[in-house]
């Protein structure tokens, strides 16, 4: 009798080690970044099947519209459509219709491989958009480059970066964390406390920090790291009380910022006393975290709030899209003039086949009225020149622009105009990124 | 003393949540063996409870009163649904339970994210809840307090449910021998559903707590599935005390490990300190003496 009901017992507790197995399979697939990218034989890169004979021109679309991340690309998809409609009213691309195929990057990196692949073989796309984390990009990288595709990425991100094959419409560090430190300095901050989500952006963004507030003279008291599936920051916030910060730099994502806002409300900090600046809350993000996050600063390119020309307009037509969120934020706006930048290089080099829109970029002197300025196109790292702007957040989940850079910045994603950025630094971080 | 008060108090509420999350794992996989892997999912539907009680009485002060019932029952349903439609044929199937209910808990988190916005939506906590009382020189927030507070009441009452009550009698009796309680009149396909309702309804109560924690939105299930498990296991499958010393000992760990270092390795650190326990005592701190013959 003991014995059976041992056996029982053993039984029991196999499953339960099964079903801990099977919770981390279902919680951290979207966690693996170094999977090995599948690509197709060599050689399929000499000859591109980009069809244009007819009136319409095909497009990929590769967001998650399913898994963790669904929360923040399905809006990213959604504006892509938007765009595009918009573009095919307006006569398409090369008096060509566009022709965009969906697919789901579900979260997951070596997904996202395999349907660029997909995309670029299969479907004979010309040009792909989208992917947000930075892990997605790594994971299409390696395929655009051996298929000599193009891939249009839309997210702020680490930097230290430049794809002959990759355009980069979101900001890179010097256009979002350096305006972020000027401000801070501008404030006259002494004191500040790193926080962040334990993967490459906030690592690398917080190298970059250090470094910078080495040269303004901020000291630097803390720095904190929760993996970024975890909502709970009741310990790290203990030690910003502890530590006493004037400002604390958030580089955390996701929805652990909400879990970061509501420790920190809770432990009686203020924005009065240590406010908070971050770099991935916008106008999306603000609603989920209710009014403990008013008051707090974000360092972004655009804002809902800005007034420029063509701004109102652009909230108009997607407030009335159908799938609109109601709100518009920087990522979205980056996506938005991804299509509109791939539409100008098209026209400018006459033709969709990849090498003569690289031709065009390098040619220089492509740019597009975005909402959130004019934005130009450097065509040696292909990225955009974009203005830098600190907004306050205020009771209705919108920004109040509370300072903005002198102008344009222009892209440098591997800070080599900042003679605070030693080279071996730089060289480290590009190996540690992969 | 001051610098390890703060962690001890965190810890402590840490562990609370983790026990609301694992309470209801003792009955439904510890009592009855059924791995449930939307068990998460249905947290989540206790958070999503409680922001709709929220739209209905805007008022947060009472609101968050209202949702707790509110999330127990719903959550319960929930439960309930997945026991008759899906887990009553696959009682001795355990494999097929937890790939059936990872696939509910999938389907589980896509609707909740084309009904609700993406991002997720804000729980706003009641005033009484805000601020901190001084514990020794460390202001403690409140909101740690009250889920100690809920843990603590939900706690008493499963255990007074399952001691004193002719319904907890009989769970008993059916955990332990089956064929026995049958035959003596027991309804045990009653029983079942009864306790599934309850052990949901429960995830019901941890995800309203959850929703003053952290975000409410599709995904912040899946972070509490993973600690819920082990917990159950390492107190010992069955044992309601075991997973209470279990669960506080867990949320203690992380947080004193989070404050020596850094919030990921604290995460690997006591991952690290549950498997090793494991390995010297698989059985758990408790173990289920049964006289079932199967």
């Amino acid at each position: 009798m003991l014995i059976t009901s041992r056996r029982r017992l053993k039984a029991l507790l196999a499953t339960g080690a099964i079903a801990a197995t099977a919770a981390l399979v279902l919680s951290g697939c979207g966690s693996r970044a170094d999977d090995e990218t599948p690509v197709a034989a060599a050689g399929a890169a000499a000859t591109s099947c980009i069809d244009t004979s007819g009136d319409t021109v095909k497009l990929g679309f590769l967001n998650s519209l399913t898994g963790g991340m669904a929360i923040s690309e399905k809006t990213v998809s959604n504006v892509l459509h938007m765009a595009a409609d918009e573009i095919n009213a307006d006569g398409g691309i090369l008096g060509k219709q566009i022709e965009y195929i969906q697919e789901d990057g579900a979260t997951d990196w070596p997904t996202f491989a395999e349907k660029t692949e997909k995309l670029l073989t299969q479907d004979c796309v010309a040009a792909i958009f989208g992917g947000w984390t930075s892990s997605s990009r790594k994971a299409v990288k390696p395929v655009v480059e051996e298929l000599n595709g193009l891939f249009f990425y839309p997210v702020q991100y680490e930097g230290l970066e430049a794809s002959p094959n990759i355009y980069y419409t979101g900001a890179t560090t010097n256009q979002q964390i350096i305006p972020a430190m000027d401000f801070l300095a501008a404030q006259g901050v002494e004191t500040l406390f790193l926080a962040g989500s334990d993967y490459v952006f906030p690592r690398t963004a917080n190298a970059i920090i250090k470094l910078y507030a080495a040269e303004l003279g901020i000291e630097i008291v803390g720095e904190e790291y929760v993996p970024l599936d975890k909502d709970d920051w009741t310990t790290q916030v203990s030690k910003i009380v502890a530590a006493d910060p004037d400002f604390v730099f958030n580089t955390i994502n996701g929805s652990s910022n909400v879990g970061f806002v509501k420790a920190y409300y809770d432990a009686g900090l203020t924005p009065e006393t240590t406010p908070i600046i971050s770099v991935s809350i916008a106008e999306e993000e603000a609603p989920a975290m209710g009014h403990e996050v008013t008051g707090n600063y974000a360092s972004w390119n655009y804002f809902q709030s800005l007034e420029t020309p063509n701004n109102p307009s652009f909230i108009e037509r997607w407030q009335a899209y159908p799938a609109s969120s109601g709100v518009t934020s920087d990522p979205m706006e980056a996506a938005y003039i991804s299509l509109y930048l791939y539409k100008a290089l098209v026209e400018a080099a006459g033709s969709f086949e990849v090498d003569d829109v690289n031709a065009a970029a390098a040619a220089g002197g492509i740019s597009f009225d975005a909402p959130e300025g004019t934005v130009t196109l450097n065509g040696e790292n292909h990225h955009i020149s974009k203005p830098g702007h600190i907004g306050r957040i205020n009771a209705d989940n919108q920004f109040d622009i509370v300072w903005e850079s002198d102008g344009v910045i222009e892209p440098d994603p591997f800070l080599e105009g900042y003679d605070w950025f030693p080279a071996d630094v730089r060289d480290a971080l590009v190996a540690a990124a992969g | 003393m001051d610098a390890l008060l703060p962690p001890l108090l965190n810890g402590t509420a840490l562990g609370a949540l983790l026990l609301l999350a694992a309470l209801g794992l003792t009955l439904t996989f510890g009592q009855m063996g059924v791995i449930n892997m939307a068990h998460g999912e249905f947290i989540m539907a206790g958070a999503f409870i409680a922001y709709m009680t929220q739209l209905l009485v805007t008022s947060s002060n009472i609101s968050i009163l209202l949702a707790l019932p509110l999330a127990f029952v719903g959550a319960g349903l929930l439960g309930l649904l997945l026991e008759i439609g899906i887990i009553q044929w696959m009682y001795r199937r355990p494999l097929d339970t937890l790939l059936v209910t990872v696939g509910v808990a999938l389907i589980l988190q896509q609707i909740a994210l084309q009904i609700f916005p993406a991002q997720g939506v804000p729980v706003e906590a009641p005033g009484w809840l805000d601020g901190q009382i001084n514990v020794l020189g460390y202001a403690w927030p409140l909101r740690q307090v009250f889920t100690i507070v809920l843990a603590a009441l939900c706690l008493a009452a499963l255990a007074a449910w399952l001691k004193y009550s002719a319904f907890g009698r009989r769970i008993r009796a059916t955990v332990q021998n089956r064929d026995l309680a049958e035959t003596s009149g027991i309804r045990t396909r009653n029983i079942d559903r009864v306790t599934f309702f309850v052990g949901s309804g429960l995830a019901g109560v941890a995800g309203v707590a959850a929703s003053l924690i952290g975000g409410t939105n599709s995904q912040m299930g899946t972070q509490y599935i993973i600690p819920a498990f082990l917990v159950v296991v390492a107190g010992g499958v069955g044992q309601i005390k075991g997973t209470v010393i279990a669960a506080w000992a867990f949320g203690i760990a992380l947080s004193f490990f989070a404050d020596w270092t850094t919030g990921s390795m604290a995460q690997v650190l006591a991952f690290v300190l549950l498997v090793v326990f494991l390995q010297f005592r698989p059985q758990g701190l408790f173990t289920v003496r049964t006289r079932g013959l199967t």
